[in-house]
């Protein structure tokens, strides 16, 4: 018996761009997609902010006070999907040369970025809906004002530029697995003492001057504040300076190829 | 007769990596409708030349154009394909889905199912990418190169880790795509492979072409390919 003969294709050349807005929308549902897929990021994204969210509600006292813990375990979300998985993914991007391949297709490198930011805020807004319906859903009540609910935003927004900024730029030089572990550090580390979960009075006098200055204390602080009808604007001066030193890092730091 | 514009033009392409030079002066053509292997020994700097191609890396000195424009135009990222040496594409995805994605960043793709059964994957078209054999990772990769139907087309090492079924049939396709007018320069270690492809050969050693023809030239006098190649370049054993 003869092979099948191959499917009949015209080779001949017909090359062009799809619209770019396609080009970057198809490349944000792809990275969305494969970030809902695997189970490590979900661990990030979801398990754990939810964790932490019903472990407040079970241990009580002030760790369980849910006007304190709701904003401080969406905060937490922001940190692990803008800084961590970026950080995760893009290492792996690189070693793996989809960077490559992709930085030479017409989507080009800077639809690569806007493609990846647009999955990240994506993976964000989910994040926080999700988390924000379980914590209103045990008893949570914001008293966010107008005012307070744009400074929120403005303050996420800021947090994921300088977290993925730094992301792009750890992931940019080191190899994939030290990354990995790298992330994964910085990630427990600032959890416990970037005042991103705990308020930064919870500290000691002595360390809060330096912990304050942290990208997560502002993003922590921020959303705890904005929540009960504050509206400082600390938080969103010292994000705006994180956010251009985390591009800035990106910018130098990061290498396409492995 | 007028003869054809290259599709490629690298003119005497310098580059330094980490104190290295890694090339040295290497220049090269390629052609529409033509095949051009590029052989050399392992860091003799042939994926540093594809990078500078694809505009990942910038000359020191020397100048790369592609298709007309300089390597890395915004303008000829829709007309050039590649396929690069190393995986190319996520852990997770599945063959299909990458290729339904690639075809989404391009006007007038190729059919994915047409390419996915001509380039032997249908068996394989639903299995994530990190569980696929070094082979059909090639062939998926090989489909993605083509799958926005380029003009020119750099194929760094494609047949590496198929068997022979694969090999062969990977062979026909490049056929066509010559016949269909799409430039082809293709980095290979086999020096089989280059004696049945290749209409032009460079042979690159240390960052530099060493030696280049036909393969009717370079095999004059009863020479092999390989002997030609082992005259003309250094290993990193010795």
């Amino acid at each position: 018996m003869s092979a099948p003969a191959p499917a009949a294709l015209d080779l001949t050349p017909a090359p062009g761009s799809a619209p770019p807005t396609r080009r970057v929308l198809r490349h944000a549902r792809t990275e969305a997609m494969l970030l809902a897929r695997n189970g490590e990021q979900l661990v990030l994204a979801l398990v754990i902010p939810l964790g932490l969210l019903v472990l407040g509600r079970i241990v009580g006292g002030s760790f369980g006070d849910l006007s304190v813990l709701a904003p401080s375990v969406l905060a937490l979300a922001v940190w692990s999907s803008a800084f961590t998985s970026v950080a995760i993914s893009t290492g792996f991007e690189r070693r793996y040369g989809v960077l490559e391949r992709l930085a030479c297709t017409p989507l080009g490198r800077a639809g690569l970025l806007t493609g990846k930011a647009l999955a990240t805020a994506a993976v964000v807004f989910g994040q926080l809906l999700v988390i924000g319906s379980v914590a209103m859903a045990l008893g949570w009540r914001p008293a966010i004002t107008g005012l307070g609910f744009v400074l929120s935003v403005l303050t996420v927004l800021l947090a994921g530029i300088a977290f993925s900024g730094l992301a792009l730029a750890l992931s940019g030089r080191l190899r994939a697995e030290v990354t990995l572990a790298l992330a994964n550090v910085i990630y427990v580390v600032l959890l416990a003492g970037g005042a991103l979960v705990l308020p930064l009075d919870r500290y000691p006098a002595m360390v809060q001057s330096v912990v304050g200055l942290l990208p997560t204390a502002a993003l922590g602080e921020g959303l705890r504040a904005y929540a009960i009808g504050g509206a400082p604007l600390w938080p969103l001066l010292s994000l705006l300076v994180w956010s251009g030193l985390g591009l800035l890092a990106a910018w130098k730091g990061f290498r396409w190829t492995s | 007769m007028s003869t054809p514009v290259a599709a490629l033009v690298v003119d005497r392409l310098s580059v330094t990596l980490g104190g290295r030079a890694v090339l040295d002066g290497l220049s090269l053509t390629a052609s529409p409708g033509r095949l051009t292997a590029v052989l050399g020994p392992n860091g003799a700097g042939k994926t540093t030349l594809i990078r500078c191609c694809t505009g990942l890396l910038r000359a020191d000195t020397g100048a790369v154009t592609v298709l007309g424009r300089p390597a890395g135009s915004a303008e000829v990222a829709a007309r050039v394909g590649l396929m690069p040496q190393s995986t190319g594409a996520w852990s997770g995805i599945r063959a299909d889905e990458l290729l339904h994605y690639l075809a989404g960043l391009y006007a007038h793709p190729h059919d994915v199912d047409t390419l996915v059964r001509r380039c032997g994957i249908t068996s394989f078209a639903r299995t994530p990418y990190r569980r696929l054999s070094g082979g059909q990772q090639q062939a998926v990769n090989l489909a993605g190169a083509l799958i926005g139907r380029p003009e020119l087309v750099f194929l760094d090492e494609p047949t590496a880790g198929m068997d022979p079924h694969a090999r062969r049939a990977t062979w026909a396709l490049l056929d066509e795509l010559r016949a269909a007018g799409v430039a082809i320069v293709l980095t290979t270690h086999a020096m089989d492979e280059a004696q049945t492809l290749a209409d032009q050969v460079y042979i690159v050693d240390a960052g530099r072409v060493t030696v280049a023809g036909t393969v009717d030239e370079l095999t004059a006098g009863d020479r092999t390919l390989e002997d030609v190649f082992l005259a003309h370049t250094h290993g990193a054993v010795r």
